[in-house]
């Protein structure tokens, strides 16, 4: 016969409790009494990138690929393999190894599975050419370093893992960790004079934008729709 | 090249007209029910917090009873949370509804939302008098980290999730655009240092953001239904650890467990059943990308009081705005006749998993124009007049937002989350928000007419729904 589980009026001390019996009793201030087992749940999927395949063995020869619309001509940075203004397929096209930043974080907390990572910084990349973003990690760099706008530069994995991690950006120019610390930067930032705006054109809003007949056929129409 | 499956022409999929509307029954809201939102319900499984919710529901109007049900909606967002997959069928079968018609509703955080929505179209197509729509989370059964894992896993997995999938992360990316956009390159726009001006632009940022926890989390104060309701000041906001930069921990909603029930009817059934029915006026729903990196770059689907040079210079949405929280609200605006919200709309219980994302949506919804929110902030209109804030708010009480205390201080177990917000929007309008919280504090002055907003992963899909005083 097994003893009956420990009983505890906090929930902490319930999981706690877990970790060592596997059992324990809540008892809430109603005097109501619960029976809490832990209950494990794994699973190993078989994830298939499927018509994404490309991308991921690209990046593993060190290759950036988006995709371009065989109709309408708009830019994915994050490959689509049809179209979502125009509906008709997509071909590859490789992207510039150089981007800026359009938007940034540090994650100094993460999900479980990341949790051991932190911190670290995510990232929207532009790139010139193309009109949506790339998500990626900004590594070799802090929070205090990051701005919008600021230029990066692709990262490669020598030991791909065929994730989206296999690639990266750090700070354009950023020389190998070995040699001396980069200068400070300040210089160069206080002699950025022009008004602040997208760097790349294709990203501030179409209408007052150059870009021709291919731009009619992309972000605009999916908005003028409306 | 052999003909391709397209997808649908994005034309094709723009919002239009409400085409039912004209021919759409009325729908009224007759009584709803909510548990306590807490960290962990242990002693109650889900069907159990339903079950009282639901309790509470028919308590308070005498007439209904089961038989008069014809069917259920129930909304959950994650099987992993309960590994218990078809729970929403254990729901209505523990509320003993076989053999009637029933369907599980998901739609990421706007489950809630949605679940209001797909019992309302029961109702207003005829396929039903009465509805009953269920929603839960129980999201105690696993650890903090991990269920920030299964809500990052409505991310897409091949490109977002195996970053860092983090949702505070993908807020904190969103918004520090939005900061860019409407602070760095208008408020600061003299600053030359475009580090030092973004810089400057996020730390006013965050201290608004700030206030809008403090906001809420007062309101909570009095409600005894919310989970984290406390007197914070702005700098223990700021001085929270910081998650997600600029996103700290009092900015963000909680994990949560509870339920919450709503009842909604044909007129007929209404006036059979209360003296003050809630009138569902109008329903809106907007979607845009999973993925954040693929939102376009275009012009801002315009509102009936905006003009489009308004937004001369704006790329919209880009990361910076929820374009699903618009094309939501201008649909639903547009079913319920509303012309302009600030003056036609009484309050607004909105989706403030973030309070960044609380900002955003003012916006979105039209309550100030885009890259006005701050400022919204700081004049003060989402106040309640009636609770006392450590600022000085020459507009307060102009458009409560939140008066409940929204998600960041009521908690978001986000099955029940959008169905919380409607009844807390009912009982305003019904003037019963003293008996329900045995406290009057939160209750508006005979509000009118009300808008709930419930908002899915990163924006990718958002409702808005209308609710009216249906009675005299």
């Amino acid at each position: 016969m097994r003893a009956p589980p420990k009983t505890f009026e906090e929930f902490r001390q319930v999981q706690a409790e877990l970790e060592r019996s596997g059992a324990a009793i809540f008892r809430d201030k109603d005097g109501f009494e619960a029976l809490v087992i832990k209950s494990p749940y794994s699973i190993q999927y078989i994830h298939s990138y499927a018509e994404d395949t490309p991308f991921f063995l690209g990046l593993a020869e060190g290759k950036l690929q988006g995709s371009k619309c065989s109709g309408c001509g708009f830019v994915y940075a994050t490959p689509r393999s049809h179209c979502m203004v125009c509906g008709e397929p997509t071909r590859w096209t490789e992207l510039p190894r150089t981007g800026t930043v359009h938007s940034w974080t540090t994650c100094r907390f993460g999900s479980e599975a990341f949790l051991k990572e932190t911190p670290y910084n995510l990232c929207l990349v532009e790139f010139e050419g193309a009109q949506s973003l790339l998500l990626a990690r900004l590594k070799e760099c802090t929070e205090s370093e990051i701005y919008i706008g600021m230029p990066v530069e692709a990262r490669f994995d020598p030991n791909p893992k065929y994730s989206i991690t296999d690639v990266w950006f750090v700070p354009a120019g950023k020389r190998p960790p070995t040699s001396s610390p980069a200068p400070p930067r300040r210089s160069r930032s206080a002699s950025r004079r022009a008004p602040p705006t997208p760097r790349n054109p294709r990203l501030r809003k179409p209408a007052r934008a150059a870009g021709g007949t291919r731009r009619k056929g992309g972000a605009r129409r999916a908005d003028r729709s409306r | 090249m052999a003909p391709e499956n397209t997808p649908p022409n994005s034309r094709a999929a723009a919002p239009t007209a409400p085409r039912s509307a004209s021919r759409a029954r009325r729908v009224y809201m007759v009584t709803g029910g909510v548990t306590k939102f807490a960290k962990a319900h242990p002693a109650m499984d889900f069907r159990l917090m339903v079950k009282r919710a639901y309790n509470q529901a028919l308590t308070e109007v005498p007439n209904l009873t089961r038989e008069m049900i014809d069917g259920t909606r129930v909304s959950y967002f994650s099987d992993h949370f309960s590994r218990q997959l078809k729970a929403a069928s254990m729901v209505h079968d523990y509320l003993g509804m076989n053999p009637k018609g029933s369907v599980r509703i998901e739609w990421g955080g706007a489950t809630g939302g949605e679940c209001f929505q797909a019992a309302y179209e029961a109702v207003a197509s005829g396929r039903m008098d009465v509805c009953l729509a269920a929603g839960y989370e129980t999201m105690s059964r696993v650890a903090t980290w991990k269920g920030n894992e299964f809500i990052a896993l409505a991310s897409d997995t091949n490109y977002d999730f195996p970053l860092g999938g983090f949702y505070t992360g993908y807020y904190a990316l969103m918004v520090q655009r939005h900061i860019y956009e409407y602070l760095r390159r208008r408020k600061f726009a003299h600053i030359s240092d475009e580090r030092e001006a973004q810089r400057l632009a996020t730390e006013e940022g965050s201290r608004v953001m700030s206030w809008v926890s403090v906001k809420n989390h007062l309101n909570a104060l009095h409600n005894p239904y919310a989970q984290y309701p406390k007197r914070l000041s702005v700098e223990d906001v700021l001085n929270s650890d910081m998650i997600s930069y600029p996103i700290t921990r009092e900015q963000i909603c909680t994990m949560s467990d509870g339920a919450a029930v709503v009842v909604l009817c044909s007129e007929e059934r209404a006036r059979e059943l209360t003296d003050k029915p809630i009138l569902v006026k109008g329903v809106g729903c907007g979607t845009d990308t999973m993925r954040l990196a693929d939102r376009p770059f275009g012009s801002v689907p315009l509102l009936p009081h905006e003009k489009a040079g308004d937004y001369a210079d704006l790329a919209y949405p880009g990361v910076h705005s929820f374009r699903a929280g618009r094309a939501a609200g201008r649909e639903a605006y547009r079913h319920a006749g509303i012309e302009n919200p600030t003056r036609e709309l009484d309050f607004v219980e909105l989706h403030d998993a973030y309070a960044s994302s609380e900002i955003q949506t003012y916006e979105d919804l039209g309550l100030c124009r885009y890259g006005e929110g701050y400022d919204y902030v700081l004049r003060g209109d989402p106040f309640l007049k009636q609770v006392d804030y450590p600022f000085d708010l020459p507009r307060a009480g102009a458009m409560p937002v939140n008066p409940s205390g929204g998600l960041i201080a009521c908690g978001h177990p986000v099955g029940a989350t959008g169905l919380m917000q409607a009844v807390f929007a009912f009982w305003q309008l019904q003037g019963t928000i003293a008996e329900h919280f045995g406290d009057a504090t939160l209750q508006l002055d005979h509000p009118k007419r009300g808008a709930i907003h419930s908002h899915a992963g990163t924006g990718s899909a958002v409702t808005v729904s209308i609710l009216e005083r249906g009675f005299p």
